[in-house]
């Protein structure tokens, strides 16, 4: 167990290092970093200066070191519109997301597996057919129009819930609901279709065999099964969450990395999308690490 | 009949499949008391199974759906009872084993845990289910009980997942045990010990024990009663020793009939020019050694047989040989030309001189391939047989000499039976003209009658068209029904060669000894004089 | 000579030519589906052909008016966009560009994903393993944020649009088919072929890609709908496609300020991608089944139950 998620580990530090070359010779690929880095008005003095200061005049292999070393010590350098450490506007804007990802996605949990296994015990019945519709049309429809067609429903039409902001809690009902939808959507569907599966495994004639009743066979022996391949499914999930993020937070004003980052790349400050990308790739590389560890808790055949 | 323990009146059962409703069994009645053992014999698709599934309770409604007749317990109509009666009688009255045990045991759960809820889920206190597990385990032989118990089912070995189920299956000490096809996918000398040692528990508890199997051997060892099925239905019943010298529904005669092993034993004729010979060959998978020094010669027109039970390495012997594996070491000459050293271009020649038939028909054959483009295949990539009309008459040919006809060239693997996939598998083997078929257990995923006429077509191939066999199989009667020379493997080695006669009648290994003394015969006379025979040793 | 009397007969003619087309018509949902893409990408193809010039002529008495209302014309039963121009013909335009970038996307990520699994399952164990580190970098990481940051460097066109999407897109095709290739390698047909002598490249064409093929074109049908989602997010947060190209997302993004005074701008377009999307998902699961040789006989037979 410990030797796989040390193997997991060394590989996601592989991946991070991969990411941290793409991301380099990104920055470096548009010829000069200096018009990524700086306000699009800057005038050639600017430019001068800041290559000077940010040793852009130094050979490639150098900047790399030096690029490397910064990562290191998390030093992403100052956000141009913030006049403030890159980094420390990337943490506080993920003290926003980081509640919002992890309710929606406990909520996503907890609804997808009761809803998906009730509907896998109904097989064909009303309820697995609404699960089906519902799952299918969550999973196909896109957030952004969701978001605003809710807007147009709960905020203007009724004037039940707040537009953007994040002052009361009324403010975290809409992105939370938009953001459940999609991943509520995917999960639902596994679980079911595994759920399924295990329903009909040769142990559960066993258990039948030794007159164990429904409940146990359900919740005991099957639903530990089904949960296996539903795992790797969520932790897709809570990474792809990000995805969602950076749509919800936007339309609903919501201060949390998605926002930070779009409103960092469209007014061109280079410094807190490089930190953001950074710290999304660790927090994604340590949430991997807790999918393998829930792995192995679950499956014996993995632990050994 | 009325008055026994369990009794099955007249059941029959649909299945309700997409293609339409499917009678899987008919006015199908037999009875059990305790202390006796009942063999039902079937081969596949007999239906065997499925009464055995109805007094369970498992099986799956919808599709089957439960048409006619009663199950009778102490007088009961189980049927009519609700499904919380039943449950209770499951496990404490009446229990069950199944085939393959690892997919019935569940994968996360240790083994302790599963054999005890037997015991909870009947009410009784978890800490007497603990010792009364740990006794269990002692009984039916595992080693160190208080560490198995914390294991896992996949840490065991096949024949010790098959002891767990029946430690599970015992704990309530059940008036009857149903054991379905118990030993079929274990090695012969497990099997006998498994057998073995549901004999002694059937001594010790009384139990009246059902045994579902297709092995004649099986029925011959174990049970005191038979019923044999057919297409659903019970064609033939009564005691073993009946049944087997006097048979009378055509088709009990005809599966009798078809057991292997009773044919005369074929001698090798002398000098013939040497085709395939290997030397000292060596391969190992890390830790475990599958092939050690291993020499074999065979000749022309020979069948070789090399026996052997899973993982004495008789498959990966055969794999080296045509370099679907690499040996580690050794040789392998054909014609005096070392195969293991050739380039792929020279490989590509002597690919067309030996063939192979592989176990399971279902799937060495390509299903979005027509029976003609298999069997052609081989001549596209040899650049043989140029002509269509040429190719299609060959083809047609071939197919009628593995016993199938022209028409059946169009159509694809999935249409045809398991018997008839073989056949065609043979013929794509004939059709490069190969001096040398191996063929790798190429009967042992068939049913016994089936085996029977695949046997006798092998034979008439290398009758008539003078090709020599390298036969791999794990099935001591095919083997002496076939083989004129075997070779006998344990671990990677060969323990003991000779001619077949020899091998049979005077083996001098330990090993041969107890591999034939394991295997089952048939007739349960010869039975009975064999387990005096080893009472006494 | 029992096992010669089970010979399945051979279907029939008419079954044999039209196989899959008969099994969608039984399935009416995936039918529906199926007619519904069709239509959407017939639109797509010659929509802009004949309405051209309708979706660009601005007419300033038809601002924002509202759907539903024949008065000045059909082009307008979906109501006007804030410069006059009516939203039918706008959204049929749009189609192609939404098409485009998801075909295209889809289109090189299954090609390049494809060839890169195949050799991936078939080469050694240290291209392999390069191989499938690469497809950990870009799977490890949310897709949307590659693509922003990528379009944020090279600058938003369609081309580019393609090539972002697809490189986040490419390691499901790699992952999907070397773990298909590694399974049907070691199946005895494989095995069988190789014994009688088969070159690598018959193996994989002749053996291998014919397995793989179905899945492929399974997941790219869903691919689709994942790819047209995120094309529409990219273009409704002002990173994709950039005006006066048009896509499905591009005019959700510029009917919002109009919400409250014209909700139909915002409204037609996204409902337009929900149902693009749901089929290709009902398709998607329809030949999920179809597809497979294994489970093909739920569909096939549901026919000869029903007579």
């Amino acid at each position: 167990m410990t030797k796989l998620i040390s193997q997991r580990a060394i590989a996601s530090l592989l991946s991070l290092l991969g990411l941290l070359v793409l991301v380099f010779f990104l920055s470096r690929l548009t010829g000069d970093p200096a018009a990524l880095f700086l306000p699009i008005d800057a005038t050639e003095e600017m430019k001068a200066q800041f290559r000077a200061i940010n040793g852009l005049d130094l050979p490639l292999i150098e900047q790399f070191g030096r690029y490397v070393w910064d990562f290191i010590h998390l030093d992403f350098g100052e956000s141009l519109r913030k006049a403030r450490p890159a980094i420390d506007v990337v943490l506080e804007a993920y003290a926003w997301t980081f509640p919002l990802a992890l309710i929606t996605m406990a909520l996503v949990i907890v609804a997808s597996i009761v809803l998906g296994a009730l509907a896998a015990f109904n097989v064909g019945g009303f309820f697995d057919r609404l699960v089906s519709i519902v799952s299918l049309i969550g999973a196909s429809a896109p957030d952004f129009w969701i978001a605003i067609v809710a807007i147009v429903i709960f905020s203007i039409n009724l004037a039940w819930l707040p537009t953007s902001g994040v002052g009361t809690p009324w403010h975290w009902i809409m992105p939370i609901g938009v953001l459940f939808i999609r991943p509520f959507g995917l999960i639902v569907q596994v679980v079911r279709g595994s759920m399924l599966a295990a329903l009909t495994a040769p142990y559960v004639k066993t258990a039948r065999a030794k007159g164990v009743r429904n409940l146990p066979i359900i919740f005991v022996h099957t639903l530990r099964n089904a949960m296996l391949p539903v795992i790797t499914v969520i932790g897709d999930q809570a990474a792809a969450m990000l995805n969602g993020a950076v749509i919800v937070e936007t339309i609903f004003g919501f201060p949390g990395i998605g926002k930070l980052m779009i409103d960092s790349i469209l007014q061109r400050d280079f410094n807190v999308v490089l930190a953001a990308i950074m710290v999304t790739a660790i927090a994604i590389f340590l949430m991997n690490i807790l999918i393998d560890i829930a792995y192995g808790l679950l499956d014996p055949r993995i632990r050994h | 009949m009325a008055d026994a323990l369990l009794s099955v009146q007249n059941l029959s059962v649909d299945f309700h499949t997409v293609r339409g409703t499917v009678h899987a069994v008919r006015n199908v009645s037999w009875s059990i008391n305790r202390g006796e053992t009942l063999a039902v014999l079937g081969e596949s698709g007999s239906g065997k199974s499925v009464s055995a599934s109805a007094v369970m309770n498992i099986l799956d409604i919808p599709p089957a759906q439960i048409v006619g007749g009663e199950i009778l317990f102490e007088g009961k109509n189980l049927l009519a009872m609700s499904n919380e009666q039943r449950r209770a009688i499951n496990g404490k009255r009446i229990a069950m084993i199944f085939q393959d045990p690892l997919s019935h045991l569940n994968p996360v759960y240790p083994v302790g845990w599963q054999i005890s809820e037997m015991m909870t889920a009947h009410g009784r206190p978890a800490d007497e289910a603990r010792a009364r597990t740990l006794e269990l385990l002692g009984r039916v032989g595992i080693p160190e009980p208080e560490n198995a118990v914390r294991k896992y089912p996949h840490q065991f070995s096949g024949g010790q997942r098959q002891r767990l189920m029946i430690a599970m299956a015992l704990a309530l000490k059940p008036d009857i045990l149903i054991a379905d096809e118990p030993t079929t996918a274990l090695d012969v000398t497990i099997q006998a010990d498994v057998l073995a040692l549901l004999k002694e528990l059937q001594a010790e508890t009384g139990m009246g024990l059902v045994l579902i199997t297709h092995d004649l051997g099986v029925v011959a060892e174990i049970a005191d009663r038979v019923v044999v099925m057919s297409n659903g239905e019970i064609v033939e019943q009564g005691s073993v020793r009946d049944v087997y010298h006097a048979p009378q529904h055509p088709y009990t005669q005809k599966l009798i009939a078809a057991a292997p092993g009773k044919g005369d034993i074929r001698i090798l004729a002398p000098d013939l020019p040497v085709l395939l010979e290997a030397r000292k060959l060596c391969k190992v998978y890390g830790r475990f050694t599958a092939l050690q020094d291993v020499s074999i010669t065979l000749a022309r027109g020979q069948s070789l047989a090399v026996v052997g039970e899973s993982g004495s390495g008789k498959s990966t012997l055969a794999r080296s040989i045509l370099r679907l594996e690499e040996a580690d070491s050794g040789e392998a000459f054909w014609k005096g030309q070392d195969l293991l050293k050739m380039s792929h271009r020279e490989l590509l020649g002597v690919r067309r001189q030996i063939q192979m038939v592989f176990q399971d028909p279902t799937q060495s054959l390509n299903p979005r391939m027509s029976v003609y483009q298999l069997i052609s295949e081989g001549w596209d990539i040899h650049n043989l047989v140029p002509d269509r009309a040429q190719r299609q008459q060959r083809v047609r040919e071939l197919l009628e000499q593995v016993g199938l006809s022209a028409e059946h060239a169009t159509r694809y693997p999935h249409q045809f039976s398991g018997g008839q996939r073989q056949r065609i598998a043979i013929a794509r083997a004939l059709a490069l003209e190969p001096e040398l078929i191996i063929c790798d257990e190429a009967v042992s995923a068939l049913d016994v009658s089936i085996q029977a006429q695949v046997i006798a077509l092998l034979d008439d191939l290398r009758q008539r068209l003078g090709i020599s066999f390298l036969f791999i199989a794990h099935d001591l009667g095919v083997v002496r029904d076939f083989a004129d020379t075997v070779i006998v493997m344990k671990s990677g080695e060969i323990v003991e060669r000779g001619p077949t006669e020899q091998i049979f009648s005077a083996p001098s290994h330990p090993y041969t000894q107890r591999l034939l003394a394991a295997a089952l015969d048939p007739d349960p006379d010869v039975q009975a004089k064999r387990r005096i025979a080893l009472a006494q040793a | 000579m029992s096992d010669l009397s089970t010979v399945t007969p051979a279907p029939s003619e008419k079954q044999r030519t039209w196989p899959l087309v008969s099994m969608l018509w039984r399935d009416k949902l995936a039918f529906v589906s199926a007619l519904v893409l069709v239509v959407i990408v017939l639109f797509a193809i010659f929509g802009p052909m004949l309405l051209g010039d309708l979706a660009t002529s601005q007419n300033l008495r038809g601002r924002n008016s509202p759907p539903f209302d024949l008065a000045r014309g059909w082009a307008f039963i979906l109501g006007g966009d804030s410069l006059g121009r009516p939203m039918l013909a706008r959204l049929i335009v749009a189609a192609r560009s939404t098409m485009l970038v998801a075909a295209g996307t889809v289109a090189v990520a299954m090609i390049v994903g494809a060839t890169l699994g195949l050799l991936a399952g078939y080469l050694g164990k240290h291209v392999s393993q390069a191989i499938m580190r690469l497809a950990d970098v870009i799977m490890s990481f949310p897709s949307l944020l590659i693509a922003v940051i990528v379009l944020y460097v090279l600058g938003p066109s369609i081309p580019n649009m393609i090539l972002v999407l697809a490189i986040t897109r490419i390691p499901i095709y790699l992952r999907t088919t070397r773990a298909e290739v590694l399974e049907v390698r070691q199946r005895m047909f494989v095995q069988a072929a190789v014994v009688m002598g088969a070159s690598n490249g018959r193996i994989i064409l002749r053996h291998i890609l014919p397995v793989v093929a179905p899945t492929l074109v399974t997941i790219a049908t869903l691919d689709f709908a994942f790819v047209m989602l995120a094309e529409s997010s990219l273009s409704f947060l002002g990173i994709g496609i950039q005006p006066p190209d048009i896509t499905w997302g591009l005019m959700v993004s510029q009917g919002r300020p109009y919400l409250t005074t014209a909700w139909w701008l915002a409204f037609w377009p996204g409902l337009l991608i929900v149902i693009t999307t749901l089929s290709l998902n009902l398709l998607s699961n329809w030949m999920r089944v179809a597809l497979d040789p294994a489970q093909r006989w739920r569909l096939e037979a549901r026919s000869t139950a029903n007579g």
